[in-house]
């Protein structure tokens, strides 16, 4: 009676810890990313012809095949984000400092990689926690970008340790000034910020083109390119060629942790966050949500222009047209990968950084084409937003309390 | 719900209260115009300058003589209609036709910046309007997409996406059987990805644009897969050569001079603009269909008591909404440019998200949006012959500058459906 009593005791323990595991948010984070992961493996094992070939032969080496591409695809992916570790024990063994960096070097160019998602990733997530959707990511990472360059080139003579803050600071401001005219208009006269950042991208856009091909281009240069900054502006890089890591890395974490002391320990930040969570509330409360919406856009607009900032001022040194990155769309499956918590961004921007370097080595190994990570992150976005899905597929319980999900709502300010 | 009913009298007091400033600032808005065309291109140019509008489109067989006249005297003549109706603006009001004065005014601003940037030189201005009717075909279709998911409630960020989708399921089926089907494939792959968002959003309940800005990622990502993994090579190269809808030339009405080679001389998608514009309209307002999918966009529990299935309503608007979207997708392809290349949309899903918000959720307003948006694109491709140094960037801004002054409540507020992106839950006895 006793023994019996102590097994039901140990299997609800367990079953209580199943319970939990499957009721916890990070678990959905976990299977969504997996689920994912599979998915895309299919597909791109569905669009190899040796798969096919392998079927006709018979089930099994069809099977067998699927798993072989599935492998090659995530195993390039991987080694081409991390660096091969063969190839690094070598070079290590073989003493030679650039073999060396060169095999070390794919670890450090993920993480550049990563440095501007976290800026852009901050930028949505910010936006997010108000109740605004920040589409306009990109952008506000172009202007910054110029606005940065200009700083960059045009100031001469200053120490590095001035100017680098100078040429940021320029950054961040043109970004701001690029999120807080859709922040104005939505607090003042209701205009959705979907479709007003959507058109502050296209008139960026437009504006970069124009300044790059006319006033700002170097006269030295047949091809609209602009001057190259100045060296006291560049982010310092840590090693030498061909590893690129720079100061950015350090500013974006630094940047993380100013974001979630500001929203999570200042009066500041939690009336930003009852605005977001319930702005009828916030506004009984005596918030003035209206200069609630216009600082947060602002700052968002901020940090994505830190991330266009970052770019030129660690990487390219000058600004080219080809400079669209796609960073600020990607960041906006990554702000809902994160939670909207910096942390959270931090981690899911070096996820994504991981996948973009990753992604171009495998498109040279494995023939998979890049596009591949787009459909992976689609799929991951799709799963974290609707977690019905990934419960259903995996037979999970729903949790008491219903997560928050984020709303945005239709156009024209309702 | 008692918060519910309060808004839409709160806002009407506010239109009220609004609509006497509303009356200066459009006064003052057409008073300028009269003073930019007065001081700036009157003044900038020669009093004995002649402009030349050439009126027949270049490869045309219907011709028309050119139209040259003094350009001083003409911008003159402009400026003191703006004046006049800048003055009466002022003074007494158009009341309710001040937004029809705007669109008049706003037109003879172009005309007279036209003709102030052609002065002493020749413009196309035939070539310029066909080229405009072209530019609004998907914009058009898309806004119309746009008007179909968004007036049964649900918010559409993912036309782009539909498009891109419909583009290349109508290439890869147009190169293996013909035209047609390849039509018929693209409208179907858009009618599947909106069932996607439906069940997304519907079903889900996931945010409407998050659900849009998902299937725009995944979209672009799954084309530009297949397209570099197949269609851009050249052992798959029979699968990216579609063909294209000839040019049909409309009997008689493409002989009337200057008219006919820009409205009647165009292939399918052009005239499907025009037919499925007046259709749309008839269907969505003058029908008992039209007002049960508007129902639902606009008072779901309403729409429920009565008896109408909010669910089933609003996944039809969504998937009609995807076939249309899908019907402009295929126009890129077969219509415009005979084979697939990654993002060939280029954002014009977008721009007619933006042509639907300008037109006010109503397909004629959305044509006249995307005649706009068309204008100023082909203007733009022109800008380099104008005269005058205005850099193509800066015309080419001018439809998102619009729609931002649009939304900002500057030419009168849009109304965008009550219960657009609201999912609806049945309450529960």
């Amino acid at each position: 009676m006793e023994k019996q009593k102590q097994v039901q005791k140990r299997q609800s323990a367990t079953a209580i810890f199943f319970d939990e595991l499957s009721k916890s948010p990070g678990l959905i984070t976990f299977l969504a990313i997996l689920t994912g992961i599979i998915i895309s493996g299919l597909l791109v094992a569905a669009t190899t012809v040796e798969v096919y070939e392998a079927f006709s032969v018979s089930f099994f080496h069809g099977m067998g095949e699927i798993f072989k591409t599935a492998w090659s695809t995530y195993s390039s992916l991987f080694l081409g984000a991390f660096g091969n570790p063969k190839t690094i024990i070598t070079a290590v063994q073989g003493g030679d400092a650039l073999a060396i960096r060169r095999a070390i070097n794919p670890f450090f160019e993920s993480l550049v990689q990563s440095t501007p998602y976290i800026f852009a990733g901050l930028s949505v997530a910010l936006g997010f926690r108000v109740g605004l959707f920040n589409i306009g990511a990109e952008g506000q990472i172009f202007i910054g970008a110029l606005t940065s360059v200009y700083a960059g080139y045009a100031i001469t003579g200053l120490p590095a340790f001035i100017h680098i803050p100078i040429a940021l600071l320029a950054g961040a401001l043109g970004g701001a000034l690029w999120g807080f005219v859709p922040g104005f208009l939505k607090a003042k006269t209701g205009a959705h910020e979907v479709i007003i950042t959507i058109m502050m991208n296209y008139i960026a856009f437009k504006f970069t083109d124009f300044m790059i091909n006319g006033p700002m281009q170097d006269p030295n240069e047949y091809t609209p390119k602009t001057p190259w900054i100045q060296e006291s502006a560049q982010l310092t890089r840590f090693f030498e060629d061909p590893i690129r890591f720079h100061l950015g890395f350090f500013v974006a974490l630094a940047v993380a942790f100013v974001i979630y002391w500001l929203l999570f320990k200042t009066t500041w930040g939690f009336e930003l966050r009852t605005v977001g969570s319930n702005p009828n509330g916030a506004r009984y409360a005596g918030i003035n949500t209206t200069r609630s919406t216009i600082i947060a856009m602002s700052l968002a607009g901020s940090l994505a222009g830190l991330a266009g900032a970052n770019e030129v001022l660690g990487l390219n040194h000058r600004l080219v047209p080809s400079f669209s990155s796609g960073y600020g769309f990607d960041s906006i499956a990554l702000a809902l990968l994160g939670k909207n918590h910096p942390f959270g961004v931090v981690l899911s921007a070096l996820l994504f950084g991981f996948l973009r370097n990753g992604s171009r080595q495998m498109q040279l190994k494995s023939g998979v084409p890049i596009d591949i990570v787009s459909i992976l992150q689609a799929l991951i976005l799709a799963f974290i937003a609707a977690p019905a899905i990934i419960r259903t597929i995996f037979r999970l319980k729903k949790p008491e309390i219903e997560e928050e999900s984020i709303k945005v709502g239709g156009w024209g300010g309702n | 719900m008692a918060v519910a009913n309060s808004i839409p009298m709160e806002s009407k007091k506010v239109h009220k209260h609004q609509s006497k400033s509303r009356r200066i600032v459009m006064g003052i808005i057409f008073l300028l115009v009269a003073a930019v065309i007065w001081f700036v291109f009157i003044n900038g140019t020669d009093a004995s300058a002649l402009t030349t509008f050439n009126m027949t489109p270049g490869g045309s067989a219907t011709v028309m003589s050119d139209w040259a006249f003094s350009t001083t005297k003409v911008l003159s003549i402009l400026a003191v209609l703006c004046a006049v109706a800048g003055a009466y603006q002022l003074i007494l009001g158009f009341q309710n036709l001040t937004n029809g004065i705007l669109g008049l005014v706003a037109v003879m601003f172009i005309f007279s910046f036209l003709t102030w940037a052609s002065s002493g030189g020749s413009l196309n201005l035939a070539g310029l309007l066909r080229v405009t009717v072209v530019r609004a075909v998907p914009l058009t279709l898309g806004a119309m997409a746009g008007i179909l998911c968004e007036r049964s409630g649900t918010v559409n960020i993912a036309i782009e996406g539909m498009m891109l989708i419909a583009a290349f399921v109508s290439t890869v089926f147009a190169s293996l059987t013909n035209l047609w089907i390849g039509m018929l494939s693209g409208i179907l792959a858009g009618a599947l990805v909106a069932y996607i968002h439906g069940v997304l959003t519907i079903k889900y309940k996931v945010d409407h644009t998050i659900s849009g800005t998902v299937i725009n990622i995944f979209a672009t990502g799954i084309t530009s897969f297949l397209s570099s993994k197949f269609i851009q090579k050249t052992e798959f190269q029979y699968l990216n050569e579609p063909g294209m809808f000839p040019q049909v030339d409309i009997p008689i009405l493409s002989k009337i001079p200057f008219v006919g080679p820009i409205l009647f001389s165009h292939n399918l998608y052009v005239y499907a603009m025009f037919l499925l514009v007046p259709f749309l309209t008839v269907m969505v307002f003058s029908t008992r269909w039209g007002l049960r999918l508007r129902s639902v966009g606009e008072h779901p529990k309403a729409a429920d008591t009565l008896g109408i299935n909010v669910i089933k309503t609003r996944y039809m608007g969504v998937i009609l909404g995807g076939m249309m979207a899908g019907f402009a997708g295929t126009y890129f392809t077969l219509g415009s440019s005979g084979r697939f290349d990654e993002l060939l949309t280029a954002g014009r899903g977008f721009i007619s998200l933006a042509a639907m918000i300008f037109g006010n959720y109503h397909p004629v307003g959305a044509m006249g949006a995307g005649l706009l948006f068309g204008f100023f694109d082909s203007l733009s491709a022109k800008a380099s012959i104008l005269k005058v140094p205005i850099p193509s960037d800066f015309l080419g801004m001018m439809p998102y500058l619009a729609t931002i002054i649009v939304l900002a409540g500057v030419v009168g507020k849009s109304n965008a459906p009550a219960a657009e992106g609201k999912a609806y839950e049945k309450e529960s006895l």
